[in-house]
């Protein structure tokens, strides 16, 4: 019982990770119609600005937070918009594809090459002291992962539900030419989208990167996952990929466990089959038309 | 068919038939290598340029062409018999794994796809007592036909080749035939196409499922080309370099994918003074070539032979209206 309260723990809390890098994935999809392939080096690189802020420029850890911050809003929001997808959206979505499949190459590599190949020991932010809860030990640093996840995702929802910007961005989202005769920025509105992925990947790097160390190729593992988690859970619902993220991040602890260290990895690929065949709008999702 | 394409055709194949000759062993393995991805890209072209689905899965079809043929061969079975199963299993796996997928939107047989490759590689890692698991096989002999064996590299360029223009010449038949031509119809208008009495989505499966098939003669041709396979010379990463393939050479071009894997395969090569720099250099040029020009290499040059030679347009207002 301790040991699975451990594992329900630890597992909502790599999940909740997991949700923020879905999040950002299903807002992008729902925006622009842009399946990021790039999503995982996403969430990889934010964490190495901050090592750059922090051991090149020697400044504190916030500060460093805040730099990674704004170059992912520049680099990752703006650029990835104007320069990739903007000129590309006339073309269709498979041009698109390829283009950000070599931006996740061209991320990566360039981290490789330009940072190190190793592992790099990134500081926590959280205190990583470990309570004992009947039994269970329960570490501070998950709790507070957690918790700072959910609050990022419910202010994201509260945001786009509660403000008038937030409602523009939906009406965008479903029926551009509708909102643009309504007097929406269309543009503008996508742009936010793309900056809002780029802070959630921002946070998500944050967060993952004290507990995972910060790699070149984390980002292989965290883009599948954050595939996976927005199927799962609906790819048009956000409520879906907070879902699809929690319960791939559990599956994924307990799978470790109980079933198979070797095959951990399978479990998730093999749910995101399962769904496709029985729900394929997600367990969450409400069926768009068929488009084939 | 234009009339210089058969001339232009044979020369291109005596081209291929001197090419390695007087050349090192190591230029004529990275001319066999070229045939064989041709072989997976020109499959995968078959279900991305003419079908329009993407797939994340061809290595891992090559993977299970290479690891059926490595063991079969290493239980003394033909090479013929074990391509021929080789073929056959990634035509019956793609029919399985594109069954299911296109009854949903079109974008999520990329995504199966992606999924069953990943699986598959952890199938081949972790089943060691069949696989070999990271250690993966060896010892798997080349060919030989009615006597003559392909050990030699030159010879088994000579195999490679016959094998790539047999495989050409059932992708040229394939396309031309009218249940072909019936792929393009439906790129260009499914929902016009559908109303012409098209099965949409068997004629998308059969056309993943086949792709897949070429996916596994390539794998085939690899165990013995290399003689040593393991799990990560099928990994995702390479689906994702054999897409980049398609899609750089030009996806819907009958000689795109030769023309990408010509590129994948060599660029490496003169771009080796660039060390380490190399991918970094290819991707920023395919996100490059993506924005300028979607259709690819070929997409590109006939931009630009249409900016010299403008072609012959009875009234451009016309498309406008067409459009609209």
């Amino acid at each position: 019982m301790a040991e699975l309260i451990q594992i329900l723990v630890s597992g909502l809390a790599a999940g909740s990770i997991y949700a923020l890098a879905a999040v950002g994935f299903t807002l992008l999809w729902q925006a622009s119609q842009t399946i990021n392939f790039a999503q995982g080096e996403f969430v990889m690189l934010p964490a190495f600005f901050v090592l750059i802020g922090m051991t090149v420029l020697g400044l504190p850890m916030w500060t460093s937070i805040l730099l990674a911050l704004v170059l992912s809003l520049l680099i990752l929001g703006v650029a990835f918009k104007r320069l990739i997808v903007e000129p590309m959206l006339p073309h269709g979505t498979l041009p698109l594809v390829i283009a950000t499949i070599a931006l996740g190459l061209l991320l990566k590599e360039s981290v490789k090459e330009f940072y190190g190949a190793t592992a790099q020991p990134f500081p926590a932010i959280f205190p990583q002291t470990v309570y004992n809860v009947a039994g269970a030990s329960v570490s501070v640093q998950d709790i507070c992962n957690l918790v700072v996840s959910m609050l990022a995702i419910g202010g994201l929802q509260l945001f786009l539900n509660r403000t008038r910007t937030g409602r523009c961005m939906q009406a965008s989202a479903q029926n551009p030419a509708v909102a643009e005769i309504l007097g929406v920025n269309v543009k503008r509105m996508v742009l936010y989208t793309f900056l809002i992925n780029a802070a959630l990947a921002t946070i998500a790097s944050v967060l993952i990167s004290p507990i995972y160390l910060a790699k070149f190729s984390n980002g292989e593992t965290l883009g599948l996952v954050a595939f996976i988690a927005a199927i799962v859970g609906g790819f048009n619902q956000i409520r879906g990929a907070l879902v699809g993220g929690l319960l791939i991040g559990v599956i994924d602890n307990l799978s470790a466990v109980y079933i198979s260290a070797q095959y951990r990895a399978a479990m998730p690929l093999l749910l995101l089959i399962a769904i496709i065949l029985l729900r394929p709008q997600g367990l969450l999702g409400t069926p768009e038309g068929r488009t084939v | 068919m234009t009339r210089y394409q058969p001339i232009l055709i044979a020369l291109g194949i005596a081209a291929l038939l001197v090419a390695p000759i007087g050349q090192g062993n190591y230029i004529i393995y990275t001319l066999c290598s070229w045939l064989l991805f041709s072989i997976a890209a020109m499959g995968l072209n078959l279900t991305l340029g003419y079908a329009g689905q993407v797939s994340l899965a061809q290595a891992g079809f090559m993977g299970i062409g290479a690891y059926i043929t490595a063991l079969m061969t290493l239980n003394g079975i033909h090479w013929s018999v074990a391509a021929l199963i080789s073929i056959l299993s990634s035509f019956a796996v793609g029919l399985l794994l594109g069954y299911p997928a296109l009854r949903v939107q079109h974008h999520f047989l990329a995504f199966v796809t992606l999924a069953f490759n990943t699986l598959l590689f952890l199938v081949l890692r972790n089943e060691e007592e069949i696989t070999g698991g990271s250690f993966g096989l060896v010892g798997m002999e080349r060919p030989t036909f009615f006597g003559i064996s392909t050990d030699s590299n030159l010879a088994f360029y000579y195999f490679s080749l016959v094998c790539f223009l047999l495989a050409a010449a059932a992708m040229w038949w394939i396309l031309r035939s009218p249940w072909g031509r019936a792929f393009k119809a439906l790129r260009e208008n499914p929902i016009r196409a559908e109303s012409l009495g098209l099965k949409i989505r068997r004629q998308t499966l059969l056309a993943f499922a086949i792709g897949s098939a070429f996916g596994g003669l390539a794998g085939a041709l690899q165990t013995p080309l290399v003689q040593f396979i393991e799990p990560s010379s099928f990994a995702l990463i390479h689906s994702l370099k054999l897409l980049l393939m398609v899609v750089v050479g030009g996806s819907g071009f009958f000689f795109g994918p030769m023309l990408g894997a010509a590129v994948v395969i060599l660029l490496p090569e003169m771009l080796r003074f660039t060390e380490g720099y190399y991918l970094i250099i290819y991707s920023a040029l395919v996100i490059v070539l993506m924005v300028y020009s979607p259709n690819g290499l070929i997409g590109l040059g006939q931009k630009l032979a249409e900016k010299i030679k403008p072609r012959q347009e009875a009234r451009r207002d016309l498309k406008q209206g067409v459009q609209l």
